[in-house]
Order: structure tokens, then sequence, then C-alpha cells
């Protein structure tokens, strides 16, 4: 039992290291960067230690049967003393089956269902400074900042050291928003408008995913959080409610053409241009994002052209369909689209 | 003398009909029991290889073994095949079926072409869903099935309607197991055995059988819900036309929390009559594991919601159903002691069906210390609907469930197969077995901590997910060949098997008071029972044998059984049960022609197979056995 306790730390302990940093590569429930996370995470590493040693205890009779095995060969059951050892059995079965798990369990109870959920539940109005909506969709999230026109898509930006008030919807089905290292999960429920707190205290990026399952592409529903300085955040929320640039090149305008009489508007919007659609992520500030498709490529020109090209391929069963344009076409739409800063 | 002379009477009264006919036709709870258990383990075999298929697929990241598509339909009949047409086939049907009435000293389940109309119809919704699999529309919602996802807008096609109405289809037939159960509990125990003298073995299957009686109609009203909202245009769970889309969930999760110990209930059962014999000892504080069996599936029934934590409900529900979840708890712990106890102040011998106890115990253990983690509100939902969950529940189903339901194949084999199987590789399987589970289900622990979610056909690389994956595909191979060795070890030992007698383990309760396997008519004798541990009770086993020498307590005039009040079990009548009868399969056959056309929407059709059902309903009733003179 001892061994395969250590066992376990032992296969731990990469996940903790790896958790230290924060970032883009992890999604580490055990590495937290709010006050929340920290309280959950705090939370089962008492309830993991209590729990191997309720293993133990279990395991140690066990062991104990065994050793005290066969010593006295078989032996059928004695009619004159069918219960040998009934009285202090029955006290450990009191004791350790019914006092000692009473007590656990209310202690358990009380820390976390009376104590630690108040941090972890839906905020007070007073207690937090901005609202985000963060909108399910299959298989994309999408964020809006009340009071402002900005709209992204999988990357939503929050500033440091504030508490954002986050409203989890959804467009079509059951969705969940989950940032493990900053928060627990809530759900997307059709007709609600749930909430928690979103909270980081260090800059960087906190990646996330959804976690209820939502279709064929459940598997390609990631996010990222990006947590900037304040000065930073406020730079970037009056970009992205701007609308779009003009292109500056022709190929770049020949790909704004492309978009506008071509399928791509009938789903899409870019701000500032007739296209309005609303079936696709806005595309108005699509340069400035890191990533596309949930997370999925990378956003630079190769990877953008393929996902363009292909999308069935790519991520089988979303919306897009096959467009089949021409190189040229391909070629300036994606110029155009990562101009889209 | 005497007795050779009643044991053949009784034996020309019991004879069954030869052939394919007489397993067709039967009513006998013992062959009943058996067609459980083949069909049963075919569709285990399907589950596994479905188990297997997503193990494989998720080995590495970015694999392509299986698209999304197919996936889904992988992970959804999974779940659907190991719950409902394993799992609880395999306890109620297979072990409840062949063991209860031997256990109380009956001569056959309280409705005999009832049980055998729960085969058929069983058999039956088994064939359907898996059609679904070979026609490319199996269900792909999940088993847990939610809406919207589930409903006609974002799942056209025929894969949800299977889901509907296979889940009704076989609900009636896990609803007529239970009612079966029940009163053959109440009605059918040997006269003298009062409640406080049964076997917790049938305390465990009342248990799970009330549950399955009041767990199934909330799942059956849900599945009508939503088929009437795909197909007739209703708005049960469609928010924008004032339903509920959490309504689903909540009607779900009130069958599905029970569901749970429905489980593992019949399991504790198997543990509790494996244990007794294996220690030579009864089983400490009878009375108190007893109620906790009974206890664990009442509270059972208000927990439902901490399945929907992250749902965004009000505090003070989730902080209600919070406390209930702490409360379940102490019956599991109540039972776990005991059990530990029993082993350690009785005279433990390890045999193969006593190893798959202690790794039962402490694989529950750990999935339910796991569980208790999940009354932390916070901490639940933080990792509800990860791969942390997906290890509890596995600790459980398949520690819990599936490791007694090993250890009662073992125990049982020689009662019903006549022979005893190999200890040494059946130790070697236990092992095999135990490493592979735990190599399968604790690195899921770690991954789901590590943030990964369920239910995703893939997973990318660079988020460090690929070691434990690859860890848990391992575990499920190692896990497969032990489960093949388990397997080979019992065929084998079935044909080459030494000659296992009456009692070889020394067992504790009736079914090892006599032959193995069984006669047609269970016990020459209706036994005497003065305690719980009814083969311990030397006195009472004389006069038995006594009895049959004079042909007292016989019962030899018909297909004849004695009647007991229902708490005391004091005598009350003697009735005749049915003989064997076509109309189970044949009323079955006419139950699944009705599903085949509310399938495809032929629904006067279907009415016309309802009509069908109703005639045979007329010809079963028109074949009453006579009322017993006496």
């Amino acid at each position: 039992m001892w061994r395969r306790g250590l066992a376990a730390v032992a296969l731990l302990s990469p996940l903790v290291l790896a958790g230290c940093g924060g970032g883009a590569n992890t999604q580490n429930s055990l590495a937290p960067h709010s006050h929340a996370a920290a309280d959950i995470t705090n939370l089962f590493w008492v309830m993991m230690a209590v729990s191997f040693g309720g293993l133990g205890l279990v395991s140690g009779l066990l062991i104990l049967a065994w050793v005290r095995r066969g010593k006295r060969g078989f032996r059928a059951a004695d009619e004159d003393d069918p219960h040998p050892g009934e009285r202090a059995a029955w006290w450990v079965v009191l004791g350790m089956g019914v006092v000692f798990p009473l007590a656990v369990v209310t202690t358990l109870f009380i820390v976390s269902d009376g104590l630690i959920i108040n941090v972890t539940d839906a905020p007070a109005a007073s207690r937090t400074a901005l609202t985000v909506e963060a909108i399910g969709h299959q298989w994309y999230w999408e964020f809006r900042y009340p009071g402002t026109a900005a709209v992204t898509a999988d990357e939503m930006h929050i500033p440091v050291d504030t508490p954002v008030n986050l409203v989890a919807t959804t467009d079509d089905v059951i969705h969940s928003f989950w940032v493990p290292e900053l928060n627990r999960k809530i759900d997307t429920i059709p007709g609600q408008r749930n909430r928690i707190e979103l909270y980081a205290n260090k800059v960087g990026v906190y990646r996330g995913q959804c976690a209820e399952f939502c279709g064929l592409q459940h598997a390609h529903m990631s996010m990222l959080v990006f947590v900037q300085s304040k000065a930073a955040y406020r730079k970037w929320l009056r970009d992205q409610a701007a609308p779009a640039r003009s292109p500056a090149t022709a190929l770049e305008r020949k790909g704004e053409d492309a978009f506008l009489n071509g399928a791509c508007s009938s789903c899409h919007t870019i701000r500032g241009t007739s296209a309005s659609g609303f079936v696709g992520p806005d595309l108005t500030h699509l340069g400035s994002r890191t990533t596309l498709a949930g997370v999925m490529l990378r956003n630079d020109p190769a990877e953008l052209a393929r996902w363009i090209s292909e999308p069935q391929q790519v991520k089988p069963g979303n919306e897009m369909p096959d467009l089949r344009l021409s190189a040229a076409q391909l070629r300036a739409l994606v110029a155009y689209l990562e101009s889209l800063k | 003398m005497a007795t050779a002379v009643y044991e053949d009477r009784l034996e020309r009264m019991w004879q069954p009909r030869p052939g394919v006919l007489g397993w067709l036709m039967t009513t006998d709870h013992k062959r009943i029991g058996l067609l459980y258990f083949w069909t049963t383990l075919v569709l285990f075999a399907a589950g596994g290889a479905e188990a297997l298929l997503m193990r494989t697929q998720l080995i590495a990241p970015n694999q392509h073994l299986l698209g999304p598509a197919t996936y889904d339909e992988i992970f959804t009949m999974h779940g659907l095949t190991m719950i409902f047409f394993f799992i609880i086939p395999m306890t109620t049907g297979a072990f409840g079926n062949y063991l209860l009435p031997l256990m109380i000293g009956a001569r056959d389940m309280a409705f005999p072409r009832m049980n055998a109309l729960s085969y058929w119809v069983f058999l039956g919704s088994g064939i359907f869903i898996y059609t679904s699999l070979f026609l490319g529309m199996a269900p792909n919602a999940g088993w847990f099935d939610y809406v919207p996802l589930a409903n006609a807008v974002y799942d056209p096609g025929h894969a949800i309607d299977f889901f509907c109405l296979g889940i009704i289809f076989n609900g009636i037939s896990s609803s007529l197991t239970a009612a079966n159960f029940i009163v053959t509990i109440f009605k059918l125990r040997a006269p003298g055995m009062s409640f406080n003298r049964m076997p917790l073995f049938c305390f465990a299957f009342l248990a799970a059988s009330f549950g399955l009686l009041f767990a199934l109609p909330s799942l059956t009203a849900d599945s009508i819900f939503l088929f009437l909202d795909r197909n007739v245009g209703t708005h049960f769970f469609d928010v924008a036309h004032g339903g509920s889309a959490l309504l689903w969930q909540h009607l779900f999760w009130i069958f599905g929390h029970p569901e749970v110990y429905i489980l593992i209930v019949p399991a504790f059962g198997i543990a509790t009559e494996i244990i007794p014999a294996f220690t030579q000892r009864r089983v400490v504080a009878f009375p108190l594991v007893a109620v906790a069996e009974l206890l664990v599936v009442f509270i059972g029934f208000g927990v439902w919601a901490h399945h929907m934590f992250a749902t965004g409900m009000p505090t003070i529900t989730v902080v209600f159903f919070a406390a209930a979840t702490a409360v379940v708890v102490i019956p599991s712990t109540i039972q776990v002691f005991a059990w530990c106890m029993t082993f350690i102040t009785g005279n433990a011998r390890f045999k193969t069906p006593l190893l798959f106890i202690a790794g039962f115990i402490f694989m529950f253990v750990a999935g339910g210390l796991t569980g208790i983690m999940f009354l932390a509100v916070p901490f639940d939902q933080q990792v509800t609907d990860t791969y942390f969950v997906v290890a509890h529940f596995h600790y459980i189903i398949f520690g819990a469930a599936v490791f007694p339901i090993f250890g009662g194949l073992y125990f049982w084999f020689p009662k019903v197969t006549g022979r005893l199987y190999f200890e040494l590789p059946g130790q070697i399987s236990f092992w095999i077995i135990f490493v592979g589970t735990n190599l399968l289900f604790f690195p899921m622990h770690l991954v789901g901590l590590d943030g990964m979610p369920r239910r995703q056909y893939t997973y990318p690389a660079g988020l460090g997910w690929g070691p434990d994956n690859l860890a848990e595909t391992i575990g499920s191979y190692i896990t497969t060949a032990g489960i093949v060795l388990l397997l080979a070890n019992l065929v084998y030992s079935w044909f080459r098997g030494p000659v296992a007698g009456p009692d070889p383990w020394h067992g504790a309760t009736l079914e090892w008071t006599i032959p193995s396997p069984p006669p047609e008519y269970n016990f020459a004798v209706i036994p005497k029972v003065s305690s719980a541990y009814a083969n311990w009770d030397y006195e009472d086993r004389e006069e038995d044998r006594r009895k049959l020498e004079q042909g007292a307590m016989v019962l030899e005039q018909g297909h004849e059984q004695p009647v007991s009040s229902t708490v005391d079990g004091w005598w009350r009548e003697i009735v005749e049960m049915p003989h064997d009868s076509p109309w189970p399969i044949v009323l079955a056959f006419a139950l699944s022609l009705v599903f085949l056309f509310v399938l495809l929407h032929l629904y006067t059709v279907a009415c016309f197979a309802a009509g069908a059902v109703g005639l045979t309903l007329l010809g079963w009733h028109g074949e009453e056995p006579q009322e017993s003179e006496a």
C-alpha cells in the first residue's frame, strides 16, 4: 500500500512540475493561477492524503487477514461459536464504518460546501469589475465584451488581477466553459445565463476546453485566455472594437473581393464590410489571433490556407463547406484575412 | 430406499421438454439463468471490444483508427452495453435467476413464465439495439444522451430513436425481472425462513429489485418524451417553446444514480456469500449489513443532482445534494468494515473467488474515496466531465461490480457445472486482471486532473496526456488477457475439471445442500431453515434427509411449491407452478415487432403488432395452471 502511494506521488510529480509555469501548453487543474483554483487544488491535496490513508487502512485489514490465513488450516464453521470475535468486530464496524466516516464527510462538507463554495460560486455583481460573455457554438467559442463592439473567437483577453464576471451561454447544444488553472467549469445551458468569476494573478496564456460532450468535434473546442497587463488589455480591447482595416495591397483587395462576393460572407462577419453572416466566427480581427479552428491550428498563412481549402479533412463535421477555391483565390483570401490585425 | 422413489417421482414430474424446444419454452429459472448468462457474455464481449477500440484510438495523440462519428457511436454503445446489456442482466438475470430460488429453498421463481418473458424481451432489446450498430446508425450522443444534442435538430436520423426505444424495450425486461424477484423473495422462501434468516445475497437482490422498479419509470418517461419531441413535435425539452433542457438531465439521473447502486448492490450480495464460504465465518454485524444493503439503494434515490453540479443550479440545491451524497457514504462504509472484519475474525482461505472479493473491496474503497471527493462541490465542478470521473466510476463499476461477478463465476461454477475449475490459473487470472485494471484506470485520475475531458475522440500532442493514455491502453490489453484466461479456465474445466460434488467449499447457503448441477426440481425436500447460514445448521440438514426417507415435505403431486408469509416465513399454502410454455417467446417476438414498427414510424402497423401482443396474452392466460387441492 505504502509503495503504491509512493508510486502515485511519483506519477503525480511531473504533473505538478509541468503546471508551475502556466501557459498554453498545460490545462492542469493542480496548477492554479487564481484564488478559486488554488482553493480547489489545496482541497484536493488534503482529500487525496486522507483518501490514501483510508485506502491504506482497508488494505491493511485485508493484508492482516492474509497474514493470519491458513495458519489454522481449513476449519469448518463452528456451530457452537458461530460468531467468533463478534463483539469487537461490531465496535470496529460502528467506529470505522459509521462514526469515523461521518466525522470525515461532515468536516469535508463544511469546509468545501460551506466555505470554499463562496469563492467558486457565481460572483455577486459588486465583486467583479468587467463582464465577458462566452457563447458556445458547435465547435468554437465566441467571446463578446458588452459595452463595446469587440467580438472574438476561441481566444479571449482579460486584464490581470481583475475579477471578471464570465457569463456562459450557448447558441446550440450544451457546452461547458472550463479553464482549469483559473476556476472550476460552468455548463452552458439553453435558456440559462450561467456565471462564474474568472480571475488570473499572473500575465500569461491559459488553455481551456469545452468539457461537456457536444458532438463530433467536442475534442477540438479549445480556447486560450490571454491575461494581459491592464494597459495592454485596454489597448487590445480598443483595437478589437474597431472595424476591420481596409485592404492595403492589390492581393488583399482581391482577397476581400473573393470574401465578400463568394460564399464566405454568408456565414462570417467582418465588421466594417458587408459581410454579416453569423454561422461561423467573427473574423474582423482574424489576423490578430494566434490560433484557428478551436486552437487546432497555428494561425499562419500555410495553416490558414489548409483550413480554408480542406475544412472537412481538418475538422470533420464542422459547418464550413469545401469551397473549391482556385489557388489564386486562396492565396488572395489568405493574404486578406491575415491582414486583418 | 424410499429416498430414490421420491426423487424419481419428482424427476418425472419436473422433466423438461427435450432438445431445443425445451430451451425455447423453458420456465425453469436455472435454464433461464443460463440463457441470460450466455447472452450477456456475448454482449460483454461486444462492450469489451468497443472499449478496446477506444483505448487503441487513444493510445497516442492524433490517431485515426476511428473517425469522430464512429468514436461517438462506439463510446455510446460501450456505456449502454455494459450497463443495460451486461451488468444488470448478468447480476439479476444470470446470477439472481439461477441462485436466488436455490438460496431461499424454492423450486422456481414466483412467476416462471414472466421470468421467461423477461429473458426473451431482453434478447429482443439486445438484438434491437445492436441492429443499429450494424446499420451504421447507432446511438451517438452518449449513454446519458443529453438534449439538445440528442434532439432531431442536432441528431437527425434514427440513431437516437434506437436509443429511446431500445431503452424502453430493455426496461420492460428489467421491470418484469425486478417484480418477479420481489414477489419471489417475499412469498417463496422456504417455510421457516423469516426475514432475519434470509441470506444477505437475497437482501441485496431485494434492494436492487426495488431500485429498478422505482428508478426505471423515470428513464422510461424521459425516453418517451424525447421520442415524442423528435418525432411528433412536442416540446418537453425545447427551451424555445417553454420546455427545459435540464428536465432531461433530472429525469435521467433520477434513474441514473440509483442505477449505480442497482449495478453494485447485487455484487455486494455475491461478496456476502463468497466471504462466509471462504472464511467459514458468518458475516460480521449481519443485521447492520442487511439494513445497509437496503439503505444504500434508498438513499441513492436522493443524490441524483450531484451529476449536475456544473449546470448552474442554485447554490442551495447544490448544497442539499452534496449533503445527501455525504450520507450515502455511511451504508457503504458499514459494509466494507463488516466484510473486512469477517475476513479477520474468520479463517480466510484465499482461493480465487475470495481473491476477487479482496480485490473488489480494494477497488470499491478506491473508487468510493474519489466518490466522496465529489461531495466537495467546488472540486466536483473542477473535475466533472474529465477522466478523473471516468477513473472513479470504472473503479466502482469494474472494480465493485465486475470483480464480484468474476469471483461469483468461479465460486458457483462447481454448482452449475458439477465440476471444479483449476485453482492456479484461476489465481493467475485474478492477478492479471487486478494489475491490468489498475494500470488501465489509475492513470485516468492523473490525466483528468491534468485537464483531459471525457468523450473526445482524440487529443492534441503537447499537453502531456500521452504517457498516461499509453499506460491505460496497455492496461486494457492486460485486463483483456486476464479475462480470456479466466474464460479459458472455465471452459476447459467444464469438460476436464475434477468432479465437484454438492458442496466443494463447505458453503453457507441452501444451494450447497443439493447436488451439482441441481436437479430440475431443486429441492427434493422443502428444506428446514433456522438461520441465514442454513447449510451450516447440520441438524436441520439431517432432518431433511430423514424427511425425504419418509416422503414428508416432498410435494411430488405436481409442480408444487409452498408459499410463506411475507415477513415471518410461516407456511401459508401450496401452489401449482406452471409448466413449459410457448407464450413468453411468442409474446416477446410480437413486442419486438411493435418496437420495430414504431422505429420505422409505421404507427398503424405497430398498432396491429400491439394487437398481436394482446392476442398472445389471451392465449397465455387460457392455460392457467389448475389450483392445487391442498
